[in-house]
């Protein structure tokens, strides 16, 4: 490779403005990507257009693809094949992240747009009960309660399991047992939601012969979320700097009070964002719910006896009863539940940036 | 014993004999340190009990449902648990899972070293923050809406997609389409795609992210593109991070159950065609077909969901390994 890239060296304007060609490759213009792109997609959308496709989806691969191409042919012609094959890296970088916005744009999109025309005061504070799934009206307030419990008690079974199981790995955690349950939280990670749902069917609807409940639905849960929980905690310890802990047990503080009251303490925000980022997982799970918390059109309070709803459950729900109407309540519950999804991240990433643990002490 | 295992965390003695009087002064919170340090190895321990008895029930179910059996489990193209005799098989399930996670990894992983690559080393960094933030927010968009957005914009918009691929490749069986709902495979694959995206996404680009310094600047240095930094000094040695992270992203596609559900219209045949519909996979049949079933029939769907954990236990399994060995070569 004799290419010369670099900018005319300081000799040169000693003697004044000589030409440097000798020195300087040709380069496409700066606006060349933007122009470039947007006769791509005038294009594109003419053909689209032109032939008689009617899936926008074309309209836009081919736009991507004339965009592609075109850089990479022009950039050959005047600039070379290396910074060709750099363009051609830049422009397909760009339009994978293209590809993978416009979905979820489109997705957060028509959550939006649809879901708002249904969602109001009267939808968030009634239940469907009495209201056939034919006619509009009815609303999520069944679902809400029944997330919210169901969430609740999974968190109240996984957050000190989890918060515990932390600790034993990052403060006291050595040998073979440490090992093991580290890699099993690993694998844990990923089982299948509808997995942990079988499980809590088999052991506690089949064997111990319960009826469904929410509480069952709470136990599912409970084991999906148990692994991130651990995960987030344990890194957020690792980063409680060793000299205060040293400091601590130097003070003759035994190790369980040093833990208590100098290592969470140190880390609790970042506990508390893991957890909640933990909850915003779990709070979306459906699969288990239709196993073993059976969904139900009324309003039921308590998660041990009977079958409650939820707001997962509840899209499934209203987009099988497949009318538009049902539709809408769809949409509504979703904007619901993203929303619900989303403050908790929101929330939960603030104070991950409120109370970050001070590394550089 | 294990107090003194316990205490290997704490500085190490100083010289001479000034350890003894902390030995000496250790009593006191002896017994909290006891309890505490049961608590929480009492926890780790009931996590793996747990993972245990996931293994043992599952088993012990499936195993009922084996025995009940009058099909070939692996080779039946029918699920009809709940008729006398009972016949089951997971023949078209095995084949809808693993095709359409397969379909799935093979558009998702180049996109999401795309992503990851834009926000590691591509965008500007004023882009670059805000957009790994909406990357992982989008992590937790919860799978049902993922199904309802499949279901009610996706599968229409796919189906003038799917005549233009049946008209130039049909020939080749595979790409078939005859109009109707795009409720098939293929519209799955492109959906687990998106779900899975997130999550390659952003193990990638911390892969990516701790590709060392020295080597992109000595490569920028020596006069190569940016394109060539990365072919030549992240792509080598992020390569182990980005095989572990679509196996993660693998795993979830196998397991994901309502966004299948909503979106195909299954039926129990193996067709050549990936465009029509038809088709299942593992989860999507257990969340379909569980309110219909009777005791026999849940068994033979928690026997599928056996194997569905196995199958998800493996590719995890071996996702962590790759991490784990990576972890102990670069440390």
């Amino acid at each position: 490779m004799s290419e010369v890239t670099m900018d005319q060296p300081a000799v040169v304007t000693d003697r004044g403005p000589l030409p440097s060609y000798t020195l300087h490759q040709p380069r496409l213009p700066r606006w060349t990507p933007a122009a470039l792109a947007a006769a791509a997609v005038v294009v594109g959308c003419g053909i689209g257009a032109g032939a008689g496709l009617d899936s926008h989806i074309q309209w836009g691969l081919i736009a991507a693809l004339l965009y592609v191409a075109g850089m990479f042919a022009l950039a050959t012609a005047v600039e070379g094949r290396r910074q060709a094959k750099d363009r051609l890296a830049t422009s397909l970088v760009w339009v994978c992240f293209l590809v993978a916005v416009v979905p979820l744009v489109s997705l957060v999109w028509e959550t939006i747009s649809r879901g708002a025309t249904v969602l109001d005061g009267n939808f968030l504070s009634h239940s469907m009960g009495g209201v056939l799934t034919i006619q509009p009206g009815g609303g999520v307030y069944h679902a809400i309660i029944g997330t919210l419990e169901q969430v609740g008690i999974a968190t109240a079974i996984a957050a000190p399991v989890g918060l515990l199981t932390a600790i034993y790995l990052v403060e006291y955690g050595r040998g073979r047992l440490a090992k093991a349950v580290t890699f099993f939280v690993d694998v844990m990670t990923g089982i299948p939601s509808i997995v942990a749902g079988l499980f809590v069917l088999s052991f506690w609807i089949l064997m111990l012969d319960n009826g469904y409940s929410g509480f069952a639905g709470s136990m599912a849960l409970a084991i999906l979320m148990m692994p991130v929980v651990v995960r987030s905690t344990e890194e957020m310890l690792k980063l409680v700097p060793n000299e205060l802990r040293e400091a601590s047990l130097a003070l003759g503080v035994p190790k369980w009070r040093t833990i208590l009251k100098v290592v969470l303490p140190t880390a609790i925000g970042g506990i508390a964002t893991g957890v909640m980022l933990a909850v915003a997982r779990i709070a979306g799970e459906s699969a288990p719910i239709v196993l073993l918390v059976f969904g139900s059109q009324l309003i039921n309070n308590n998660p041990f006896e009977g079958a409650q709803s939820s707001l997962p459950y509840y899209i499934y729900e209203q987009w099988a009863a497949g009318n538009e109407a049902s539709y809408d309540r769809a949409w509504a519950a979703a904007l619901v539940l993203i929303a619900f999804v989303m403050i908790l991240n929101l929330v939960a990433r603030g104070i991950a940036r409120w109370k970050a643990p001070k590394t550089n002490r | 014993m294990d107090i003194s295992s316990a205490t290997a965390a704490s500085p190490p003695p100083g010289p001479g004999d000034t350890a003894a009087p902390v030995e000496r002064a250790r009593p006191a919170g002896r017994a909290g340190d006891r309890v505490f340090l049961a608590l929480s190895r009492g926890s780790g321990i009931l996590l793996l009990v747990i993972m245990a008895a996931i293994a043992v029930f599952l088993t012990v179910r499936a195993t009922n449902a084996l025995s009940h059996n009058e099909g070939n489990f692996l080779t039946t193209f029918e699920w009809s648990a709940n008729s006398t005799p009972p016949v089951f098989g997971i023949a078209v399930l095995a084949f809808g899972t693993v095709v359409s996670s397969l379909i799935a990894m093979l558009i998702a992983v180049p996109v999401a070293i795309g992503i990851a690559l834009f926000i590691s080393h591509y965008a500007p960094r004023r882009l670059a923050t805000p957009l790994s933030y909406v990357i992982d927010l989008l992590a937790a968009v919860p799978s049902i809406v993922y199904g309802l957005w499949g279901a009610l914009f996706l599968v229409p918009h796919l189906g003038g997609l799917y005549s233009w691929l049946n008209d130039y490749f049909g020939w080749t069986g595979v790409f078939e389409y005859h109009d109707g709902a795009a409720r098939s495979l293929f519209t799955i694959g492109i959906l687990l795609a998106i779900m899975i995206l997130p999550i390659v996404t952003s193990v990638s680009r911390e892969v990516f992210r701790q590709a060392p310094k020295m080597h992109e600047e000595a490569a920028l240095a020596l006069g190569a593109t940016r394109w060539e930094v990365i072919r030549m000094a992240v792509l080598p040695f992020g390569r182990s991070g980005v095989i572990s992270a679509s196996m993660l992203g693998l795993g979830r596609a196998l397991g994901e159950t309502m966004a299948v559900a909503t979106v195909l219209s299954p039926s129990f045949e193996i067709g050549t065609s990936l465009l029509d519909p038809g088709g299942g996979t593992f989860a999507q049949n257990i969340a379909s077909s569980f309110k219909e079933s009777g005791e026999l029939g849940k068994d033979a769907l928690i026997a599928s969901g056996l194997v569905l954990f196995v199958l998800t236990l493996l590719v995890n399994g071996a996702a962590r390994m790759i991490i784990a060995r990576r972890k102990e070569y670069t440390a």
